[in-house]
Order: C-alpha cells, then structure tokens, then sequence
C-alpha cells in the first residue's frame, strides 16, 4: 500500500460518477414500546466531489442516516432492508472487520459538538496519532506521522505546536477546527459532516464553512452535511434533500429545491426561517407537531400537518417522483403548492 | 394587587413617556482567584459600563457572540446578580426604584415585577413538579391569591399561551410535554404575575424552526396585547429582526451600537455590526454575501486595556483608537448610536472600495 502525503492534496474528480448510493434505506430502533421507523426507504447518491444537505427538524431521521452510513448505530437498531454502496460496495454486507478498515479512511465523521469528540486527558496530536496507527501501520514512522498532522493542522488554520496541547486548551472554534483536521487525516472519499458548526458563533461558523469548502474543493472530496439549520446548507451544498419523520420528501439542486420548494413541509420550513436580509416577510408558521415514530400516520406522513391533505394522502403513500432535472418530490399535489404562496400572504 | 387583571394595554401610558428602565454605567466584574490568601488583582469585566434605556412596551434585542456579557446584564436586570457598579433606574407607574441598590424584601417586590425565560426548556423546570406548581409558583412565592384564585388564574395563562384545552395540563409533569410546550409553559409562568419587564435569554435557540416562529409569535403577540416589554437576548440577528423593536449590540463587556433594529441591520456603522453581519448565512442559495473580514477571534475581557474594546479585532484600527480611551456611544442617525471614533472615515473608505 502507498500512503504519501501528496493522498492530502488532490483527487481526480468526475463529477457524473456516483461515490455513494443509499438506496431504498429502511432503519428501525426497536425500543420497550415498539418499533420507532426511524429512517423509511430514503434513496440518494452523492457523487464524487459533490456537497449533499439533508435538513429537517430533531427526530426526522438525519443523524440515523448518518450513523447507518458509519454503521455506528447503537445494538437497538435494525437495518431492515435496502443498501448503501460505497463505490459500488455494499457497506451493510461487510464484516465489523472490514467495517472498520473504512471508517476514517474512506468515510470520516465530523460530529456535532466539538466539545465531546475529544478525550480530555490526551493531547489532541495523539488522539489524531491513534486514527494514523489503525490506518497506516507501518507505512508511516513516527517522524512522518508528526509532519502529516503539522501539514494538517495548517490546512485548517490551527499552529502545528497545538497538537501538543490537550482539548481543554483549544477555543470552541479551534476543537471543530481540529476535528475537521481529524476527519481529513486519512484524505477520506466522503466526510459526513453533523451539525459542524452548530455550537459555534456566527463569526467562526462562517469561517469553519468557508475552510471546509475550500478543503473540499481543493482534496475533491465528497462532502454530506446535514444540518437544521437551513441558511447554513443553502451556502455549503449543491444537491439538498428534506426529511420528515423519517422519509427523504424532497430532493434536488439546492438552488431548484430553494426557488421551487414543492413538498408543502419543504415549502413551510423554507418560508418559516427568518433571514435578515431582504424584505421582512411574514413568517409561516408549521401547525402542530411531528408525529410519533412509533405509530406513524398512514399514507402521507405529513397529512395531519398538511394544508393540502386529501383523502388520497391519508390513505395512499406518494412516491418519490422526478419533477424534472433531478428534482424530486414525493407529494400527491405538488403542482398545487405554488398556490400556497398565495394563500400564506395574509 | 389583583392577580386576574389582564388588561393592561394602558400600561405604557402609566409611565408617562418615562422609559422603563434606565440602565447607567452598569458595571460587573468577576475576579479570578489566584490563591486563597491573596486578594484578587484581575477582574473579568463581563459588563463594563454599559448604558441604556428600555421604553415601557418595548423589546430590545442584545445580540453578541458568546461571552460578550449579554446573558450578564440580563441577569443584572433581574437581580440574579449584584452589579459592581452602576444604576438601574425602574419605574414602572408609581413604583420607582434602584434595582441596584435595593436589598431583602425590596427584592422580593421588585420580582413581583420582573420575570425571566431561559434557553432550555428541558432544564428550567423541576421535572417532579406538575405544570400546576410550575406556572403558579411565583404566586406561592409572592403569596398572591388562594389554591382556587392561583389555579383559575393558571387556567386562564395556559390558555392565552396556546395550551388548549388548560385542563388537560394542569397536573402533567413537563417530560410528558414536547419542548415547544414546554417553552410555553414557561412562557406562561413568566406572566402569570402580570410583570412589565420580561427578560428571555435565547428562548427559542432550543426549538426547532416550525416551532420557533410560534413561540416567538406568542411572545411579540403577548407583549402588545399585555403591554410587556422584553429585553431578549440572543446571538441569531435574524430571530432579533423579528422580536425586537431595537438592537443592542454587544462586545466583550460594551455596547458598541444601538438603534431600531431595521436601521441597524440595513446600515450598520460599527466596524463589529459589519462583521457580525456578514457572518450571518442567508437562507437563499442565489444570494452572495460580500464579507467583512476582521481578524483573529473574540479576545478575553480580563483587565482589559483602556482603548477601544474592539481594536485588536479591527481592520480599521487608527492612531485615534490606539491613544484614546474606549470610544462613547454617539448619536450617527434617528435613535441610532455608535461608539466608534472613525465612523465617518469608515464609510468614506468603503464607499471608494465599493
């Protein structure tokens, strides 16, 4: 195996070629009560050098998706069917062996939190040491280990001489900093990246943003960013997909998903974030709450929310269908949605 | 008092045109402790000397990073804490007091008047209590009405914040409720004395978007119709656009700019204000933001140099800013006030590069 430094700089990119396919994905976490259908037949492909968002509110399934793709869920889940293929492997059908020679290495995580991805009582350089070891046993010494993580530190605008120091020592800003470092440690295909900048100040957060699209850019990397904040995946991502209990219900570019959102939830939650540019708009709010995972609604998992629900949506589930250019809604009145506008200027 | 009177909207009026609260020089120092016999010689200057007024009726938004010293002064306000130093001058009809001076069962009434709403909804209530103790508590603690007056009028609360029907809360534990309803229970236990001040540090940070702009409707709604005003701190600019009347900015323990809240967003003269909103994402892929790039990040406010707070920060630092103390807030426009010696200079400067 060669492992060389110039792995950090640049990959060959083809743009129309899929990294990864999650397809027809269902995930169940069986707990005392029942079974919570936690992720439902979400299909997907991120192509290489692609940045990919997922948004959605707590509980919709995006950090399940996530960490199925990681396959770090906890011992109560169940895959229950569907694939997720990495170059064309199926990452469900590996042993935990094999599993775990891709974590890091092919896909990396950059979790939400900054705080606790760090054991307190190493110096951040070890920590980021121990992935080099798993990975590269043998193929680097320690000298090359030490100038690997220095060049990797100056890539994300942290000082080499804090891999000496320990997480208590690093600012919030600094720990994501040295995290994304992490990620970058073994030059993944993809990072799939949590809420980054979640915890952050806005100032650091639009650093953090800018430093991992530049990184991206530059390694070819493939990026999933997922996230509840919506003005946030509207500046990093090309393709955007929007989850609700569960289900993928609108996926397409993030600039056709953005100008002609058509799920009526994806409507709603793009109408109800407050922006404070351009003219103050009356905001929409969503009525009600999410439902219960553990007892879904039939047919449409929207419907008792929807202001288009009809009898076909409470007893019909709508497919995923392409609306044109890859833009893809599952909702049976999705051509009625423009109209919504109208109705919302109150 | 009576505790049923929801009809306050001539509360403003009550004041006479005098503003609510007059906060001068208000002053809070921690010291750091750098041994047990030794006497502290550094101080962290959380809220250094801030001063401002809220108008009875009013919401202002205090927008800062974290440790600017928001959270601190709103504490202050409430006397959750002893300013070091300063004045906070409330007045709320005939009642009139130093809320920095006033000690024991001065308190007490004085909270009779004031509320507070935190962050998280999940840790600001006890989980043993029923929604009932919860909302009524302040009344127990204050020893306003009987059981039956204390439940009729949590009934009538829960109602006006959207628990529909009240009943059926009264006697649920708050793991029972999803966290906007809990944000509206403590919504509700925040007026249930019928305060005139209300001061809500990131209320809705917790909340995801659908249920953030129903919290935050009921709260711009229950602050006209109560006549409320709100001191709401946040660090999200765009929530502050739509809460607030004016903005407060703050950084590392002082106010640098201050203004109606369109005219700040729109024409924001601090060096500061310019970077923090440029940082903001715009939730519209088809929208570049031009950046204000400033250097380095947010510095401590342990026994801080004189001059201006922002200077090592600051692109635009000059020889003013470098032999001067820490620039006043001056008037640069309607209501609109800016503490920085080179606004003028500034916006000459970005007019020719732009």
């Amino acid at each position: 195996m060669t492992i060389s430094l110039e792995n950090l700089e640049s990959r060959q990119v083809d743009p129309t070629k899929a990294l990864l396919e999650v397809d027809r994905l269902v995930m169940r976490y069986h707990i005392k009560a029942g079974d919570v259908s936690a992720v439902e037949d979400v299909s997907f492909t991120v192509h290489q050098g692609e940045a990919v968002g997922l948004v959605g509110e707590s509980g919709c399934g995006k950090t399940s998706i996530a960490l199925s793709l990681l396959r770090l869920l906890p011992s109560n889940a169940e895959y229950v069917s569907g694939e997720i293929r990495l170059n064309g492997e199926d990452l469900l059908w590996l042993s935990p062996e094999e599993m775990r020679t891709r974590r890091w290495k092919d896909i990396a995580m950059v979790f939400q939190g900054a705080m606790n991805s760090w054991n307190p009582v190493y110096r951040v350089g070890d920590q980021i040491r121990e992935t080099l070891d798993t990975h590269y046993r043998g193929v680097m010494n320690y000298a090359q280990q030490r100038e690997h993580m220095e060049k990797l530190f100056s890539s994300v605008g942290l000082p080499p001489a804090m891999l000496d120091r320990y997480p208590h020592e690093y600012s919030g800003g600094m720990r994501q900093r040295a995290v994304i470092a992490m990620a970058l440690a073994c030059s993944p295909q993809l990072i799939i990246a949590d809420e980054p900048t979640t915890a952050l100040d806005v100032i650091v957060q639009d650093q953090i943003l800018k430093e991992l699209k530049r990184i991206q850019a530059e390694m070819g990397m493939s990026i999933i960013y997922i996230s509840h904040d919506i003005a946030v995946i509207a500046e990093v991502t090309d393709s955007l997909g929007v989850m609700y209990a569960g289900k993928l219900v609108e996926y397409g570019p993030t600039s056709a998903v953005f100008s002609r959102p058509r799920h009526p939830y994806a409507y709603l939650l793009l109408r109800s974030t407050p922006s404070i540019t351009g003219p103050r708009r009356q905001l929409a709010p969503l009525e009600g709450e999410p439902p219960d995972l553990l007892d879904p609604p039939t047919g449409c998992r929207f419907h008792p929310r929807c202001p288009f629900a009809t009898e076909q949506c409470v007893t019909a589930e709508p497919p995923l269908e392409d609306i044109g250019g890859g833009h893809r809604v599952a909702c049976w009145h999705h051509t009625e949605v423009p109209e919504l506008e109208g109705a919302l200027q109150r | 008092m009576t505790v049923t009177d929801t009809t306050v909207a001539s509360r403003p009026a009550r004041n006479d045109g005098q503003p609510l609260l007059e906060i001068r020089d208000l002053e809070m120092k921690f010291p750091i402790s750098r041994g047990m016999f030794r006497a502290a010689t550094e101080f962290v200057h959380a809220v250094d000397g801030i001063s401002f007024d809220i108008a009875a009726g009013e919401s202002l938004g205090l927008v800062g990073e974290s440790g600017c010293g928001k959270s601190t002064t709103g504490r202050l306000l409430v006397k959750l804490m002893e300013p070091t130093g300063g004045s906070i001058n409330f007045r709320d009809g005939d009642y009139q007091r130093d809320v920095a001076k006033i000690r024991g069962s001065e308190v007490k009434e004085f909270r009779s008047r004031v509320q507070m709403i935190f962050q998280d909804p999940y840790e600001s209530m006890n989980p043993r209590r029923t929604i009932f103790d919860t909302v009524s508590e302040p009344m127990a603690v204050q020893k306003v009405g009987s059981i039956p007056e204390r439940e009729k009028r949590v009934l009538e609360l829960l109602r006006l914040v959207g628990l529909t029907p009240p009943q059926n809360f009264l006697f649920r534990y708050p793991h029972e409720l999803s966290g906007g309803q809990r944000q509206r229970i403590a919504v509700a236990r925040a007026l249930v004395m019928n305060p005139s001040f209300v001061v809500a540090d990131e209320p809705t940070s917790m909340l995801d978007v659908s249920i953030r702009i129903s919290i935050m409707e009921l709260m711009t709604t229950l602050a006209r119709d109560l006549g409320v005003s709100y001191l709401y701190i946040t660090h999200d600019l765009a929530v502050a656009r739509y809460m607030c009347e004016r903005i407060a900015v703050m950084y590392l323990g002082k106010i640098v700019e201050i203004g109606p809240t369109e005219e700040i967003l729109s024409n924001p003269k601090h060096p500061y204000t310019k970077a923090l909103l440029s940082a903001v994402p715009v939730p519209d892929p088809s929208i570049r933001r031009t950046p204000v790039e400033i250097k380095g990040g947010i510095s401590k406010a342990i026994n801080p140099p004189p001059e201006c707070r922002f200077i090592e920060r600051c692109p635009f630092a000059a020889e003013v800013c470098r032999t001067n103390p820490h620039p006043p807030l001056e008037l640069e426009g309607d209501r609109h006030y800016v503490s920085c010696y080179r606004v003028d200079e500034i916006a000459r400067e970005l007019g020719q590069a732009g």
